[in-house]
């Protein structure tokens, strides 16, 4: 079978005043109805390769690739008109901070049925009642008041449900997450996690998972490629991750305090300018 | 070192009055590194705040090394005894004040003698060195802006530190720099440490003691090897650590 998105070689860059500066450097990997967590710390490019893939990626900005395909279509250079079919429809984000991805000024319902109505043309009493039916499916209990509530009235769990129920009520075949949990409370951030989860079994959905937290990763994904510099640096699968081998992804999980291993003191992680260009660990 | 007694602190008037810390009280003795966890809203940060003279709509007792205090008003002592680290790095500098400036002033108002060495000191102690006495904080990583933060709250040689969410916002290995940084100005000088976090692995690195927060409220005191061992008194505190030990597939 073909995977739900092929993606090859691609590069991210932006001009500056002291050059190119390239936030993406070839990266390369296949999705299929699964879970595929991206990892690594801030500037590594992760959040870079996800608007790369959405077209988000703004002029000055340059997105280049060998190849970009969706389910077998090349979706690299698509006229703005083209994007606008597909983003939203057949591939949707989730963003960290459902404060600034809400329209403030506009009831929750309001947005939901907007979009839902733009991607498929139905009536406004259709998207109503697919709006209220997607409220549900994220778990809020009362869908009806939060219909008619406006942003700053939920809180950020609530919000993030709202969020993940608008970007599937089109029913995408590829929903990219980036860090869906990282503004949550633990307790609200499994119940975001478990409607994720869900949503790929039960839908058949590819998800694209991206984090800095390993751990979460390694739980909840099924496949996990590690990014340093731009790159992948290591890919492997989620449980196999505190096996992982290269010397970055060790050095971060060494890093991180836990509860069931005390220490004296934390490791710190030793940067070595070779991460920047070595190929990926278990590539021939 | 710090004791508060049955604080209560509120924001706002009835009838839109909001309460945000109810009852707390807990003690924190010298030398002593002790946490306060909850989730968002549970009013751990506010303690903090009240503490540091940051809100003036409190009630109850709070003393530091024994002198009480009152309102938002602080003595130049108090100061010199407590110090307070924010969240985010990125907006607790002033953004037009270089590094040189930030603890020139901080420790001519502390009244301290011998400026330049001390800042050279400072530098030192958060492993900056000179190189970055003359830049400005967009010319710093995150954790370096951290790590002025602290060598400014640390200009005042205070007692007690009061660190809120000191590392939420960094990468984890950039964490793993600061806890060790935190950790070793502690034993150095022998601080007090009150640590706000939502990571309860954190704390338990970092702490001896902890509360557990909610909705305004400590439902519980525990110590760090309890919270390693899931051993909490109260089903609240219970749940707290089973979802911050991860997600959990469904079958």
């Amino acid at each position: 079978m073909s995977p739900l998105l092929s993606v090859r070689d691609l590069r991210v860059s932006f001009p500056t005043r002291s050059g190119t500066f390239q936030a993406v450097r070839g990266v390369s990997f296949d999705l299929g109805r699964e879970r595929l967590g991206v990892v690594g710390e801030s500037g590594s490019g992760k959040t870079m390769t996800g608007r790369a893939i959405l077209g988000l990626v703004r002029p000055p900005g340059r997105v280049e690739a060998e190849r970009m395909a969706l389910g077998g279509e090349s979706i690299l250079d698509l006229p703005e008109s083209r994007l606008r079919r597909l983003r939203g429809a057949r591939i949707s984000m989730v963003m960290q901070d459902p404060r600034f991805s809400l329209n403030p000024v506009m009831t929750v319902g309001r947005q939901i049925v907007e979009g839902y109505r733009l991607h498929t043309g139905t009536s406004r009493a259709q998207a109503r009642d697919k709006a209220l039916e997607m409220l549900a499916a994220v778990q809020i209990r009362d869908p009806e008041r939060v219909f008619h509530a406006y942003p700053h009235e939920v809180s950020g769990g609530m919000g993030q449900r709202i969020m993940i129920a608008m970007m599937l009520a089109p029913d995408p075949e590829i929903l990219i997450a980036d860090e869906p949990t990282s503004a949550l409370d633990v307790s609200v951030r499994n119940e975001v996690l478990r409607i994720l989860d869900r949503l790929v079994r039960e839908r058949g959905m590819g998800l694209i998972f991206i984090s800095h937290d390993l751990n979460l990763v390694a739980q909840f994904c099924d496949r996990v490629l590690i990014m340093y510099a731009g790159r992948v640096v290591e890919e492997l699968p989620a449980r196999d991750l505190h096996a992982a081998r290269h010397p970055y992804t060790q050095g971060l999980l060494n890093s991180l305090p836990r509860l069931d291993r005390p220490v004296d003191r934390l490791a710190v992680l030793q940067r070595q300018q070779g991460w920047r260009d070595a190929p990926p660990a278990g590539t021939p | 070192m710090l004791t508060v007694e049955d604080l209560n602190v509120w924001f706002g008037h009835a009838p839109e009055r909001v309460d945000a810390v109810g009852s707390a009280s807990f003690a924190v003795g010298p030398g002593e590194s002790f946490g306060l966890v909850g989730e968002s809203g549970s009013g751990k940060s506010t303690i903090l705040r009240a503490v540091a003279g940051l809100i003036d709509s409190w009630s109850g007792r709070i003393a530091v090394a024994g002198r009480p205090v009152a309102g938002s008003r602080r003595s130049r002592g108090f100061h010199k005894t407590v110090q307070m680290v924010f969240q985010d790095p990125y907006a607790s500098l002033h953004p037009r004040h270089s590094v040189d400036r930030v603890l020139s002033e901080t420790l001519h108002l502390q009244g301290m003698d011998r400026i330049d060495a001390r800042i050279t000191r400072l530098l030192d102690q958060v492993g900056l060195g000179q190189g970055f006495r003359f830049r400005y904080p967009h010319q710093l990583s995150g954790g370096q802006r951290q790590r002025v933060a602290i060598a400014r709250a640390l200009a005042a040689e205070p007692r007690l530190l009061l660190l809120d969410e000191p590392t939420s916002a960094l990468d984890v290995s950039v964490q793993a720099e600061i806890l060790n940084l935190l950790a070793d100005i502690r034993a150095e000088r022998g601080l007090s440490y009150v640590l706000v976090s939502h990571d309860l692995a954190v704390v338990a690195h970092m702490c001896d003691r902890l509360a557990v927060m909610r909705a305004g409220r400590i439902v519980e005191e525990m110590d760090a090897a309890s919270l390693r061992a899931g051993r909490a008194q109260g089903d609240y505190a219970r749940a707290l650590i089973a979802a911050s030990a991860g997600y959990v597939r469904e079958a």
